[in-house]
């Protein structure tokens, strides 16, 4: 292999640890988040193994608190958002035609910052004060110094933040590569449309999660720092913070079920043979509910007491969302209207979320309504709703996302039968879980409750629903087994393994080489490679001659920046405990994981790296495929 | 096209889901099952909203398994269907009428916001209560009567109940499904206000509707619905002067390990949940319910439920700050005794 110049190659474990490269940093999101959503699956398992039965005292109440807040925590922030930037990671550069995203050591950087964040948050478990127990809402002044006095709720703060960086940063990163990264010929009218969500999602990030920053920076000095921010007994608002709280929160619900519709955008598209129908209005539509997904925080609060005007301008905006939801919904539908409608599993959870998500859509109208959600607001109906759209909407997107695009992230397609089987097992379990829930909420049933009476009428319900959920653990069991299995295939997916691929990312082998485009491809159209198999080609036009490609190299840097926070974050925590050697140690622990996170920084400003060229040669040397 | 066989066959299917909606539900906690006006109006624009969603869902429904059914791909299909761009016609149809539909909807629920948001603490005729929220009771203090009890909010049946909503400690919200939606109780002074009544006699259950700590879940309380008559006289014997145990034991563990934090009658400390009449009320702790045929776990006599909760609160409130008092068996016998039998004589 000739190679002009010097090249750090890294392999094993190093290699992982090094990685710019979007194509494994996927994977590594995929892992990560993969792995936490099994942990909140387990948390979620073991609260209704404690509802199963009135009375009952599997968990004590304060775990069962502590399980509630991580659950919610864990599956919202440390599961779905990091296997959603698994999916964009591995496909929107692929989608746009570009070797790798604008800023791939930013790209590394947000990775390990959402990991260590999420290793933190999860370290609370195994301290002696336990995890975190004010829900993942952590509203004031129950998550205050003087309501939650161990360190579950320091874990919070500061293991969100942490992770909040990473997601911050990887939002601006994918705004950047869709802005500037496209192929000659990609114009915006004709990115693929999980492109297009991928990059309303990105820019949702950037004006939500700086508020989610300032609420928990500001919850943190009140913790850390004896500060006031939220204790109303020393001037603070309590109220201030849920409105904090959920101008972030509302549009982190668009963040996530965004890039869902763009999933099952492609894969029903794909699997119906036809073109998106009414693809400008999906583009239109994705961009009016990023918009209005900021102007509708306070129908958490109906019952706050903001007043009869907020809540009627409040319960009308909200309503308004229905409109271009139900504009997708159609679509959807109509795509398949006239199509080739194949069954694959990646197209079974494509075509399970349209209903699903109708239902969860449906009692998001119902509880717009504010007089009618001061019954429904806290109540089991609320946690059926949430769960219809984030499990029933999100999770069916992201395992429809995974099946489709398993083949190009690891050159093996998944088992279909097991994937069938999986699919029906965990979408029956779903809906038995959470179906009934509307009803338990209605007839009487507060959430968050560590149990209930006897006699109430709830006994069934809680039995069934907790039935439902073993059910979909054992679906998701299946679908690990079927991750298992598949791995012990050879890796002899085609680069159009679905044969009905329309967009770029199905032109390049599957998995991709690590610079994925040998030539950057010319887009003629929307659809871009579909357009080309219509015309009679084989594949894209290069858009330029095979020449040497620059490539960005490998760094620890991120890793190591990461790890400084981390260990900022312990010390921060600690500050008041740690009275060994001297009183403070724990900000000198602080100071101490600043200076590794500032001084990677500074090596990294100080230090020139142009990155490497891969020559016209070796591409066609197999053994640079990554 | 078979399709109203299809309509047909979903038919029952819904006309099921009418019923598990409609009837179903204690009287006394069910938000389907209203027992006053408030909770009347707001099932009222739960009806309208669900009737129209319904209708939503079943078209989708419809539309989605009859493209499913009509276009799947056959085996061995080779054929490449025609590629449609879109349809402005279809486009503008389903833009407009979920827009019809939201007006529909919209226009109730603006209006019932602002009737409910009426208030009433001016009309000579209402009765006003300020509750106030603690880590795990409630405390229901009437002003204009210059009374205050804890957990069984005794209110006259048909007379317009004011509420002004505050907490002690952190966020509760109060919540009495069958005869109003709830309503957050904010630390800092800021009170809430709502209003319902009750045109029933009855005892109605409340709960906390916002997590508070770890007996959140728990943390439950009555609302009795009683005449005018009976009311007044309820007001005036929680003024009336009590007696103290009369074994002398008793009376002193009573004195000064009980009254330093709650109020008996005309004596106690104020910061926690007042005594008096106790044994008439329907529960101990708001969990604990008296009765004299106890069925499930939670359920027992007054005595046996008092004396379960003064040996170990704790184990039936987790985190609750009375904690464990230092008493003799008699005593703790004794105490048991004298609340169980501390009643107010008001029903007829």
């Amino acid at each position: 292999m000739a190679q002009g110049h010097a090249v750090k190659r890294y392999s094993g474990l190093m290699d992982w640890l090094t990685t710019v490269d979007h194509k494994k940093i996927g994977i590594l999101y995929l892992i990560a988040g993969g792995f936490f959503f099994l942990v909140g699956g387990l948390e979620a398992l073991l609260i209704r193994i404690q509802l199963w039965k009135p009375l009952n005292d599997f968990v004590s109440a304060d775990t069962y608190n502590e399980l509630i807040t991580m659950h919610g925590t864990t599956m919202i922030f440390l599961a779905a958002m990091p296997m959603l930037f698994a999916l964009m990671n591995a496909v929107v550069p692929l989608q746009i035609g570009a070797r790798d995203v604008a800023f791939p050591f930013v790209n590394a950087l947000g990775f390990w910052t959402f990991f260590f964040g999420a290793v933190l948050l999860n370290v609370s478990w195994f301290t002696s004060t336990g995890a975190p127990a004010a829900g993942w809402t952590a509203y004031a002044p129950l998550s205050g110094p003087a309501f939650s006095t161990g360190h579950g709720m320091d874990y919070y703060v500061l293991g969100l933040q942490i992770a909040g960086i990473g997601t911050l940063i990887g939002g601006i990163n994918f705004l950047v590569t869709i802005i500037n990264m496209r192929a000659p010929g990609m114009t915006f009218m004709r990115m693929p449309l999980f492109t297009w969500t991928s990059f309303i999602t990105s820019a949702l990030i950037l004006f939500a999660f700086p508020a989610l920053a300032v609420g928990l920076a500001a919850l943190m000095f009140d913790r850390v720092f004896d500060a006031n921010f939220f204790d109303p007994n020393n001037g603070g608002n309590a109220v201030l913070w849920e409105h904090i709280f959920w101008i972030f929160g509302h549009p982190e619900v668009y963040i996530l079920i965004l890039p869902a519709f763009g999933v099952i955008s492609e894969v029903i598209s794909t699997f119906s043979r036809k073109r998106l129908f009414g693809y400008s209005s999906m583009v239109f539509a994705t961009i009016l509910i990023g918009f209005l997904g900021f102007m509708v925080w306070a129908h958490h609060m109906f019952t706050t007491g903001l007043g009869p005007v907020a809540n009627a301008l409040f319960s009308i905006a909200t309503m308004l969302i229905a409109v271009p939801t139900g504009i997708k919904i159609f679509n959807w539908i109509f795509t398949m209207w006239g199509g080739s409608i194949k069954f694959t599993s990646a197209n079974l959870y494509a075509v399970g979320f349209i209903p699903t998500f109708v239902m969860g859509g449906v009692t998001g109208v119902m509880l717009a309504a504010a007089p009618a959600d001061f019954q429904y607001h806290d109540t089991y109906f609320v946690v059926a709703h949430f769960h219809y759209v984030i499990v029933g909407g999100l999770i069916l997107g992201i395992f429809s996302g995974l099946h489709y695009w398993w083949p190009k992230m690891f050159g093996r397609i998944l088992n279909e039968t097991l994937g069938k089987w999986t699919f029906w097992i965990f979408y029956i379990g779903f809906h038995l879980t959470f179906f009934i829930q509307h009803f338990l909420g209605l007839l009487g049933m507060p959430r968050r409750i560590w149990t209930y009476l006897d006699g109430l009428g709830f006994n069934e319900m809680n039995l069934i629903s907790t039935i439902g959920a073993i059910m979909m653990g054992i679906g998701t069991i299946m679908f690990i087994l079927n991750v298992v299995i598949t791995n012990a295939k050879p890796q002899n997916a085609a680069d159009d393994p679905w044969e009905d691929g329309r967009t770029l990312e199905w032109t390049i082998p599957s998995p991709p080489p690590e610079y994925n485009f040998k030539q950057t491809p010319l887009v003629r159209g929307y659809d871009a490679y579909w357009k080309e198999k219509m015309d009679g080609h084989k594949g894209m036009t290069p858009a330029e001659p095979i020449g040497s490609i620059h490539m960005p190299s490998p760094s620890i840097l991120p890793f190591t920046m990461s790890l400084g926070l981390f260990i900022t974050g312990f010390g921060l925590m600690y500050s008041r405990d740690w009275t060994f050697i001297t009183e403070h140690i724990g900000f000198y622990v602080a100071g101490l994981g600043l200076l590794i996170t500032f001084g990677s920084m500074f090596l990294r400003s100080v230090y020139d790296d142009h990155g490497f060229h891969i020559e016209p040669e070796e591409l066609e040397d197999k053994g640079v495929k990554a | 096209m078979n399709r109203w066989q299809f309509f047909k066959r979903l038919a029952p299917l819904l006309a099921l889901m009418v019923l598990v909606l409609s009837a179903c539900g204690r009287a006394d906690l069910s938000a389907l099952n209203p027992q006053g006006p408030v909770a009347q109006e707001q099932f009222g624009l739960m009806k309208l909203a669900f009737s129209i969603m319904v209708g939503v869902v079943v078209i989708v429904f419809a539309l989605c398994l009859f493209v499913i059914i009509r276009f799947r791909r056959r085996r061995g299909d080779k054929s490449i269907p025609k590629q449609v761009e879109g349809s402005h016609k279809l486009e503008i149809i389903w833009t407009v009428i979920p827009i019809i539909l939201l007006i529909i909807l919209g226009v109730p629920t603006v209006q019932t916001v602002f009737n409910l948001s009426k208030d009433h603490s001016n009309d000579p005729d209402a009765v006003k209560v300020i509750v106030t929220s603690h880590q795990y009771w409630w405390e229901f203090e009437y002003p204009e009567l210059g009374i205050k009890t804890a957990q069984e909010l005794v209110i006259p049946k048909g007379k317009t109940i004011t509420i002004e909503a505050k907490t002690a400690d952190v966020l509760h919200s109060f919540w009495v499904p069958s005869l109003a939606g709830k309503i957050d109780t904010n630390p800092g002074g800021s009170t809430n206000k709502m209003f319902f009544s009750a045109p029933k006699e009855g005892v109605y259950l409340g709960k906390c509707a916002e997590l508070c700590g770890p007996s959140h879940g728990l943390m439950d309380f009555k609302v009795k619905s009683v005449d005018d008559a009976s009311f007044d006289r309820w007001a005036a014997a929680l003024q009336a002067p009590v007696a103290m145990p009369s074994d002398p034991v008793v009376a002193a563990a009573f004195e000064s390990k009980c009254l330093v934090c709650h109020a008996v009658g005309d004596k106690g400390g104020p910061l926690y949940p007042n005594l008096t009449g106790i044994g008439s009320r329907d529960s101990v702790g708001g969990i604990l319910i008296n009765t004299d045929d106890p069925k499930y776990s939670n359920e027992g006599s007054t005595y046996d439920n008092l004396h379960r909760w003064i040996e170990n609160p704790d184990d039936i409130k987790p985190g609750n700050l009375m904690g464990q008092i230092d008493l003799t068996q008699q005593e703790l016998d004794g105490i048991a005794k004298y609340l169980s039998e501390l009643t107010l004589d008001y029903e007829q």
